[in-house]
């Protein structure tokens, strides 16, 4: 019984799709952009409305051969041609091919002058052509805007844009006309009042020097769609769109274990490890060992001979390499035999969702089969903790689906509480492991507790660890009259007793 | 379409700008009456301003669509001043002597002249 499936295509509209081919749009609108009808685009400058547009026609061309015509009433052919170009496309062979036709429209303001009546027909007569020349079902108007700026009866401007997308409806195109964000508005000259199909609206913000941006679909007539903002990225390979809650929790649940590559601490999750596809939260102080146990990890799948991928938002590649290497973990030959490959950027080389968009990408093409992100918490600098949570909740997602177990190391401020961070994400993750340092007597011991492990019974001691150049070893608890003693006390206890155990075996030795 | 100079006329009337030769199309769509109205509107400006020195050609773009991308026409009707230079642009149906005299700088600009 397939459930999932047959859910997904009821929940499906009745309203006919074209495909954007822009990963996740067609997710958020569940298959893309209405058939035949046309979607308005809206945002300020600089928002990505041209770029998606573009992406709407290219790959409409190559995916789904449908022609397209772009009309740009800004830039010229020239200008055009470097633009798609920008997104890592030429169009000149689609155009060959006629695939793609490019047009530009000039508007030119106040260079005409009125001199009685007039309407749109030339405009129309120029579509209808390009459309027909080359038998486009996809059609871009960017900025049709512009207009208002060209010619001043603006009555007469509203009748024809009117009749423009009543034609461009019986025409059967499915359309994307782009309008700038206005006061107040959506658009300067409320184009939604025409387009009321399908309206996506894009958002370019600056937070705290760090440029995010937005897209959502405020409404889409006649089907379910995301309603949420979705964060999205541009970058040579065009956008990417990051829904946020596209998923939802219907990834298949896998019973197959992975060592965490310590025995103790496998022997601490119900003896056998961490579950396969889980997601794993390792969260400390300065200096508690959470690298050192994300190097084991990686370590260990390494020699399982499975891809891992690790990924540093604090430390250089040499760097993780050389602690690593100090406790006696030799990452140097998955390196260069490509089983581990470690990512390091710095959290302030992108925003939230270029990061994001960076590691899908490495997921992608790596296909590994544990993820290391160390730490998470370095990413709190470039967003605010719901945009993290949002993002984790995504990679997350995506890893489960893929059934890729995730390390996650964070670093909380306060030995005593977990940070806020932890708290939010806890709910996203299976296993938290929380290291601490003890101070008592005078002395820092280090501390390793398993808060929780979803769906095995988990050790509930504290257990001390130390980190030496043979590695990170869980100490054997010792007790003494209830009580687990750490530290000095423990060694005394431990000293104590071989003592007591020397003493008596020394008379042992001479009896024989 | 180039413009087809007209060098002779022009040397004859170099003096005076007044008296430059004046190269005109006019884009129209079909024959609706607002068409008819602008060919009959400007026929009726060149007779009475600009006699013996212009040339009106009509291009209808129902029947040559490929020729609105050059002139780069939106509305119509939309006449173009090919000559004399700069190229001006008029839209509408002419029925606005005074606009489209001003457009065709055949009377000065005035601060309200729009």
């Amino acid at each position: 019984m397939p459930p999932r499936r047959a859910k997904r295509v009821a929940a499906t509209s009745p309203v006919a799709k074209a495909p954007t081919g822009i990963q996740g749009l067609d997710e958020i609108t569940s298959g893309g952009l209405p058939k035949g009808r046309p979607t308005l685009i809206c945002g300020g400058p600089g928002c990505g409305k041209t770029i998606l547009a573009m992406e709407f026609l290219i790959n409409g061309a190559l995916h789904q051969r449908e022609p397209g015509v772009f009309v740009s009433f800004e830039e010229t052919i020239e200008d055009l041609t470097l633009n798609f170009a920008s997104v890592g496309f030429d169009p000149r062979p689609l155009a060959a091919r006629k695939l793609l036709a490019l047009e530009h429209v000039r508007v030119l303001p106040h260079e005409i002058q009125e001199t009685g009546g007039y309407d749109l027909e030339g405009l129309f007569i120029r579509l209808a052509d390009a459309i027909d020349r080359i038998g486009a079902k996809r059609v871009v108007l960017d900025t049709i805007e512009s207009l208002f700026s060209g010619l001043s009866d603006t009555r007469v401007l509203r009748a024809e844009l009117r009749r423009l997308f009543d034609w461009l409806r019986a025409k059967g195109v499915t359309a994307i006309v782009t309008g700038e964000r206005g006061d107040g508005k959506l658009t300067r000259q409320g184009l939604e009042e025409y387009i009321t199909d399908c309206v996506i609206l894009l958002d370019h913000r600056v937070n705290e020097q760090n440029a995010t941006r937005r897209l959502r679909v405020v409404k889409y007539r006649g089907s379910t769609h995301g309603v949420n903002e979705a964060p999205f990225f541009i970058d040579d390979h065009g956008i990417s769109v990051l829904p946020i809650t596209s998923m939802g929790l219907e990834h298949a649940v896998p019973t197959g274990r992975v060592s965490s590559g310590m025995v103790e601490i496998d022997g601490m999750m119900g003896r056998r490890g961490f579950f396969r596809g889980s997601s794993i939260l390792v969260s400390g102080g300065a200096g508690t060992g959470k690298t050192s146990i994300a190097g084991y990890f990686v370590d260990a799948a390494c020699r399982r001979k499975e891809s891992s991928l690790y990924f540093a938002f604090e430390e250089s590649t040499d760097q993780i390499e050389r602690n690593l290497g100090s406790i006696g973990i030799d990452l140097a030959p998955w390196l260069r035999n490509g089983r581990l490959r470690v990512h390091a950027a710095r959290p302030t080389t992108s925003g939230l969702e270029g990061h994001l968009s960076t590691m899908l990408r490495l997921i992608d093409e790596r296909r590994p089969r544990v993820v290391v992100v160390d730490p998470i918490s370095n990413l709190i600098s470039v967003g605010t903790t719901i945009e993290v949570k949002a993002m984790l909740a995504r990679l997350i997602d995506i890893m489960k689906v893929r059934q890729i177990t995730a390390l996650f190391t964070s670093l909380t401020g306060d030995d005593s509480h977990p940070a806020d961070i932890d708290q939010g994400i806890s709910s996203f993750m299976d296993s938290w492991i929380v290291l601490r340092n003890i101070e008592r007597n005078g002395e820092r011991t280090r501390s390793l507790a398993v808060l929780k492990s979803r769906g095995m019974s988990h050790s509930n001691q504290v257990r001390e660890f130390v980190l030496t150049a043979k590695g990170l070893a869980l100490l054997d608890v010792v007790r003494d009259r209830g009580r687990v003693l750490v530290g000095s006390e423990r060694v005394a206890h431990l000293t104590g007793r071989a003592h007591a155990a020397a003493q008596h075996s020394i008379p042992r030795a001479r009896r024989s | 379409m180039t413009a087809k100079r007209t060098p002779r006329t022009r040397a004859t009337r170099k003096p005076a700008p007044a008296g430059e030769f004046y190269d005109l199309r006019l884009y129209v769509a079909g024959q609706t009456s607002r068409s008819l109205a602008a060919i009959t509107n400007l026929r009726k400006i060149c007779k009475e301003h600009l006699a013996g020195r212009y040339r009106i050609r009509v291009i209808d773009l129902l029947e040559h669509p490929q020729l609105a991308r050059g002139d780069q026409i939106l509305a119509l009707p939309t006449l173009v001043r090919k000559l004399p230079e700069p190229i001006r642009k008029l839209v509408g149906d002419l029925s606005d002597t005074e606009r489209a005299l001003v457009g065709l700088d055949l009377r000065p600009r005035t601060p309200t002249g729009r």
